[in-house]
């Protein structure tokens, strides 16, 4: 239309001879082209609008599809029989060892031996234990934990097996099944988080290497800001040091106390009390008597163990990234009541079999720092020392026969030793380790050791134990 | 006869967990703890897990954590993996049923955010990977809006005698909140393309919110700390395609970003992070005031 009127308007200019006939035009002109402004602008609002309304439309579509891609991520890889797989890790290790005596002649001399697996590794390259691991929450109530080690010879132990309550009221938390016992600090970590390639002395005399529980746990944490944790484990207390016992009730009870928080930001501690009480029954091992024969001794009666444990963590701002600080150390002290019986006659022959009481008051001791000097490298060092004590063998005091000569095991020892290790952890899921060791557990003999030692931890990001 | 009493009286007391504030609350990380504390004001008290000169990832289940998670009734974290390496076992460990994941007292930001990065492919040859994606959220404002939504929802639903008023200060502090945005964005306005190297991959939100470049990252993979030869790539990368900054986190170590600021003659800059990593960034507002202006003063 306003196309027709321009043209009308030109044609009208060029045509149109009088200058008011002209001005008359133009004015017309002039008003259909502001009429033409005003519907253009209209329109231009219109549209205006109608973009802002798509827009945010467009807006609310992308915030869907941007919930609904999120949705769609998480659920991949959720559907199908094994949406819910367990938490699944592998942990493979090995180790190349140089030890100056003979491992297979190990002892802690002046310490009935736990039959626990506390020696060094064989010489040369040697494969550690292989730990698998599956986890998983069952249901909303539980928990369960199975770590299965694979024996370098074949076979595999039940390292733990056990369910874990997740839900009931006021702090309280029940473990039961197989299980590391909450007593010290040490004993609750797996072997290939420890600081050093193995336990300290106080672990290997008192404990067997590491004290497991089949039984019952529980656990209370007190509400408040300061950690107190009390624990209760009730157990077979088939294990080092009680022994197996074809017995109803209880074996091993034990109780523990842990205490701990932080100084500032840049450091944190734990310190705990743990008391182990086991009664063993024919708890043996073997021993040469002076003529060199076989002797099976055994021992019955209780047994009571106190472990104090105290650990400190350094890192600046609480960053332990770049560097840090820990310093660890346990105290044991261990009362052995009852009856021991020597028997020589598969071997010398000599006495046969005779009991009479015995009777023991034991400690020792460690103390270790591990210093992250820089990212993926730490130096750490331990000492360790055994208090032999007193030992009151009442087969050799009241002159049955069989003398001091004949239970070499136990003769008056007091095993220390000094370890250094450097280790190297590429990742938090890698780590190559140099360990050298002065071990004096024999009487008058030094083991002098070297171990280089990997460990790998493939699958499920297992978390941090403090 | 006296003595029960007594230790009955004590034991009641333990176990009814005398409650000093409505909602207890641990945060995971500092950023939550400071939006809990715009969302909760004085209904709340707040337990920070970390601080903002940590790792995050690196984190042990301390005891204090522990303590604290017992008698927590919510626990506000990043989720996405960030804190697997100790949140789980804080969780197994604190005996308490309310802060479990799936409970309504764990509540998990990344899940109402879209996530930048998810890999195609989950294998540690890649170093650290998050298989959700990259769980460094908050330092996109869309992110944090998203968030302080669902978390007073979250409050609200646990405490419910106080559900008004968590809505209240939810509405406030995302009237603050959305009034900001474009004024950040004004701001922020020369940072569009800027070309930046980064530490770790933890400013991916930031990056894309203002449309700046990340060139390369200090780290050769995820959580692998920086070496010479990495960094010596960077820096012949770094001739050819130049970048204005080298930008690192409060919790990083400044060596490696001062080595090569100082080879490739750009400027090191240190990001608060979250909050508390500068004395300046006190809440979520001066975080992000303090980040854009520290970020300005290299951008010209």
């Amino acid at each position: 239309m306003f196309k027709r009127t321009l043209i009308a308007g030109a044609a009208a200019l060029a045509f149109a001879g009088p200058a008011l006939a002209q001005d008359a035009e133009l004015a017309k002109i002039r008003a259909e082209i502001d009429q033409m402004k005003q519907v253009y602008e209209q329109r231009i609002q219109a549209l205006e609008k109608r973009l802002a309304e798509a827009e945010a439309k467009a807006g609310k579509a992308e915030k869907s599809a941007a919930s609904a891609e999120t949705a769609a991520a998480s659920a991949a890889n959720r559907t199908g029989e094994n949406a819910f797989n367990p938490a699944v890790s592998l942990v493979l290790q090995g180790t190349y060892a140089r030890t100056s005596k003979d491992p297979n002649t190990f002892q802690i001399t002046g310490f009935m031996p736990s039959g626990g697996e506390v020696g060094p590794p064989k010489r040369s390259f040697g494969l550690g234990e292989t730990e698998l691991a599956i986890a998983a929450n069952i249901d909303p109530y539980f928990r369960g934990v199975a770590i299965a080690s694979l024996a370098p010879e074949g076979g595999a132990d039940v390292e733990e097996a056990y369910f874990q309550t997740l839900s009931l009221p006021a702090g309280f938390t029940v473990k039961g099944g197989r299980f590391f016992s909450g007593i010290g600090y040490q004993n609750e970590q797996h072997q290939h988080a420890w600081a050093f390639k193995d336990a300290p002395l106080v672990y290997k005399a008192f404990l067997g290497g590491q004290l497991r529980h089949d039984g019952v746990q529980l656990k209370w944490i007190a509400p408040t800001d300061l950690l107190v944790e009390l624990g209760a484990e009730l157990s077979a207390g088939d294990q080092f040091p009680g022994s197996d016992r074809n017995k109803n009730g209880l074996g091993g009870s034990s109780i523990f106390a842990h205490v701990g928080g932080d100084i500032g930001a840049s450091t944190a501690w734990r310190a705990g009390l743990a008391y182990l009480r086991t009664s063993p029954q024919n708890r043996n091992y073997g021993d040469i008597d002076a003529l060199g024969g076989a002797v099976l001794d055994s021992f019955t009666g209780n047994s009571r163990l106190w472990v104090a444990d105290a650990i400190l963590k350094w890192a600046p701002n609480g960053n332990a990234t770049y560097t840090n600080f820990k310093l660890q150390g346990e105290y044991f002290r261990r009362k052995e009541d009852g009856q021991l019986t020597y028997d020589d006659s598969a071997g010398s022959a000599v006495f046969g079999s005779v009991t009479d009481s015995f009777k023991t008051r034991q400690s020792g001791w460690y103390l270790q720092g591990v210093y992250q000097f820089l990212p993926q490298w730490r130096v750490g060092y331990r000492y360790d020392r055994l208090n032999f004590g007193t030992a009151d063998n009442g087969i050799v005091t009241s002159g049955l026969g069989p003398t001091a000569a004949d239970f070499p095991v136990l003769a008056p020892h007091s095993p220390t030793r000094n370890t250094l290790m450097l280790d190297w952890s590429p990742t938090e899921f890698s780590r190559i380790r140099l360990q050298f060791a002065s071990d004096k557990s024999r009487l008058g003999l030094t083991d002098n050791q070297v171990f280089v030692q990997y460990i790998y931890n493939l699958g499920a990001h297992g978390a941090h134990k403090f | 006869m006296k003595r029960y009493q007594w230790m009955a009286v004590v034991m009641v007391w333990l176990l009814t967990e005398p409650a000093f504030a409505s909602l207890n609350i641990l945060a995971c990380e500092p950023e939550w703890g400071a939006l809990t504390k715009e969302l909760g004001g004085d209904k709340v008290s707040v337990y920070v897990a970390t601080n903002a000169l940590q790792d995050v990832h690196h984190i042990e289940a301390r005891p204090s954590l522990i303590a604290r998670a017992r008698s927590a009734d919510l626990a506000v974290c990043t989720g996405a993996e960030l804190e697997i390496g100790w949140l789980p076992l804080v969780q197994t460990q604190s005996g308490n049923s309310k802060i479990q994941t799936g409970q309504a007292g764990y509540f998990e930001a990344a899940r109402y955010v879209v996530k930048l990065e998810a890999p195609q492919r989950v294998d540690r040859v890649q170093g650290d990977v998050h298989p959700a994606g990259n769980p460094h959220i908050h330092l996109s404002p869309y992110n944090i809006e998203k968030v302080a939504t669902a978390l007073a929802e979250r409050m609200a639903q646990i405490d419910g005698g106080e559900a008004a008023y968590y809505q209240a200060r939810a509405k406030s502090f995302l009237d603050r909140w959305r009034q900001a945005i474009p004024k950040w964005e004004k701001e922020a306005a020369p940072l569009k393309g800027m070309p930046i190297v980064v530490y770790h991959k933890d400013l991916s939100y930031l990056n894309n919110w203002l449309g700046m470049r990340e060139l390369g990252q200090l780290e050769p993979k995820p959580g692998l700390p920086p070496t010479t030869s990495h960094l010596s790539d960077l820096l012949a990368r770094l001739a050819k395609d130049p970048a204005k900054a080298i930008v690192r986190s409060a919790y990083n170590d400044p060596q490696a970003a001062e080595w090569l600021a100082e080879r490739a003659k750009i400027p090191a800059v240190m990001l608060p992070y979250t909050v508390g990593g500068t004395d300046k960034s006190k809440d979520l507002f001066s975080l992000y005031d303090d980040t854009l202006s520290r970020l300005l003063a290299v951008a010209k």
